[in-house]
């Protein structure tokens, strides 16, 4: 099912100037950026830089100063697109009788989930589960997966309708090793087969320099871009993350 | 053909409890009410309401006393109107996300139960509410029956719409508001359900004994089920069983109705708690 690259109907996604106020104080200054279908753009910062705040703007959550535009190949302008939503890994009360077939229905269905579903139901929620790896999943209880499963049937959940833009939010932060790395085949798999545009935040360098193809450093404005080795290596990054640690030092 | 019904349980009965009419009544009351807590106690376990559904009941007395103090001849419309506005504050309270959230709910227990104690027993005269607490099923009238059943249906019909948006609500609120549930509104006809439903039948189960009727079934379903159908399907089926068994019981014993019923629940949940499957 590989995609020739127009298939996801979208190009680019354009952030131009967002600004985000509260209080008085400002939580992101004229931030500027693109986000390219079957790119995965990684969000990093320090603690309170700004990041969940940007993806909030992006998920249209949040007021903002400044413009998001999304272009579809041809140069037009969308009004709309499907935005589809991972959040960081959730807490939840594991006791609940919930399948994950029950939590995918509940997402994409107005019939009642205790009702019995038509085929075609089924079958959506037998793709998703395909997409993510995790078919063999359907009947077991939310309580009974790992957190790598928990958070691959989330994104289950979040790939219907298929969404032209996955925002990733520390989807993995909190989940062992193992879980991680399979959650990551599924997004690189998203990526290249569907062509989606990712936008994510995280911690995990390691995971950002390994899957990333852009990389954007934010503290409140952006302060550095570019693939992770250049801005891995710039003096910016080197503030950010590692000016404490250098002060003790010398 | 609700009579027809009547007479085959009867005559299909080995005993003579339903030769009575008020046991007739008693039985469709039980038929009415128990799977219409079944399916609502659900959600609320679910969402963690076992202590808000208990402020609730026990607001029921500061309703009845308000109804008098105003004059209000029939009490069942203060009850409803105070078991609103409680649900109403709880659930804002409660969405504060305070360390004291359970704190603040029990306050809003005792002060709303001391409210109500203290204006009914003003001179005195708190004998003739003290039904209220353990409540009387077997005085239910035909009319009182008939506005159940349109309750439950009425109940049945909302519980469709705003199923798969409890669900997702009950798995995480941040990700139900993502995916563009209106969880502020969902929370709050679902709480307004259940108190509606909480003060119409409260004359009938009684104050000490309602939230059990409501987290019992639910909580025993809970243990055994593996969906969200089972939960469902499982906890009407053990609320009407424990419904009509106990009310047969209590019967023959010559014991409370309400508090009969909740026992026999009390016995099936620690039954379900032993088979759990987990």
């Amino acid at each position: 099912m590989k995609n020739n690259g127009n298939g996801c109907g979208l190009c680019e996604i354009k952030v131009n100037n967002v600004s985000v106020k509260r209080g008085g104080k400002t939580l992101l200054n004229s931030i500027s950026f693109e986000l390219h279908c079957g790119e995965l753009t990684a969000l990093i910062g320090v603690n309170g830089a700004g990041k969940t705040t940007l993806l909030k703007a992006i998920l249209g959550e949040i007021k903002h100063d400044g413009s998001i535009t999304f272009c579809s190949h041809d140069g037009r302008s969308l009004d709309k697109i499907t935005i589809g939503y991972v959040p960081q890994f959730l807490d939840f009360d594991r006791f609940a009788p919930v399948s994950v077939r029950d939590f995918l229905l509940s997402g994409r269905t107005r019939l009642p989930v205790y009702m019995f579903h038509p085929k075609k139901h089924k079958f959506s929620v037998e793709e998703s589960l395909r997409l993510v790896s995790c078919e063999k999943l359907i009947n077991r209880t939310l309580g009974e997966l790992s957190g790598g499963e928990i958070q691959r049937i989330m994104l289950a959940g979040a790939l219907f309708p298929m969404p032209e833009l996955l925002i990733l939010d520390e989807p993995v932060s909190g989940v062992d090793y193992s879980g991680s790395e399979s959650f990551y085949e599924v997004i690189s798999d998203l990526k290249n087969n569907y062509h989606t545009a990712i936008a994510m935040v995280s911690h995990d360098l390691g995971i950002v320099k390994r899957y990333a193809d852009k990389v954007l450093l934010l503290n409140k404005k952006v302060l550095c871009m570019g693939n992770a080795n250049e801005v891995f290596a710039s003096k910016e990054f080197q503030e950010s993350f590692f000016s404490g640690l250098g002060e003790e030092n010398d | 053909m609700i009579n027809a019904l009547l007479n085959l349980i009867s005559e299909s009965s080995p005993y003579d409890w339903l030769s009575y009419g008020f046991m007739r009544n008693a039985l469709l009351a039980t038929l009415i009410i128990t799977p219409l807590f079944g399916i609502l106690g659900t959600m609320a376990v679910n969402n963690n309401m076992a202590f808000f559904s208990d402020a609730l009941g026990h607001s029921a007395l500061t309703g009845i006393a308000l109804g008098v103090l105003l004059g209000i001849d029939n009490e069942i419309i203060s009850l409803v109107a105070f078991g609103v506005i409680i649900a109403l504050t709880v659930t804002r309270v409660k969405n504060t996300k305070t360390a004291s959230t359970d704190t603040v709910i029990s306050v809003f227990s005792s002060a709303s139960i001391a409210l109500g104690l203290v204006i009914l027993s003003y001179g005195g005269g708190f004998a003739k509410y003290s039904a209220y607490l353990i409540g009387d099923i077997l005085s239910i009238s035909e009319a009182e029956i008939l506005t159940l059943f349109f309750v439950l249906l009425a109940v049945m019909v909302i519980w469709a719409l705003l199923y798969n948006k409890l669900l997702l609500l009950s798995v995480n609120r941040e990700l139900a508001a993502s995916r563009g549930v209106k969880v502020s509104l969902v929370e709050n006809i679902f709480v307004l359900i259940v108190a509606t439903v909480v003060m119409l039948s409260i004359k009938w189960i009684g104050i000490l004994l309602i939230n059990s009727l409501l987290i019992l079934p639910a909580a025993a379903a809970r243990n055994i089920a593996r969906s969200s159908r089972q939960h469902l399907v499982f906890s009407v089926l053990i609320a009407l069983f424990c419904g009509v068994f106990g009310l047969m019981s209590s019967f023959y014993l010559d014991t409370a109705a309400g508090a009969t019923i909740v026992l026999a629940l009390a016995v099936v949940f620690f039954i379900c708690y032993l088979f759990r499957k987990k």
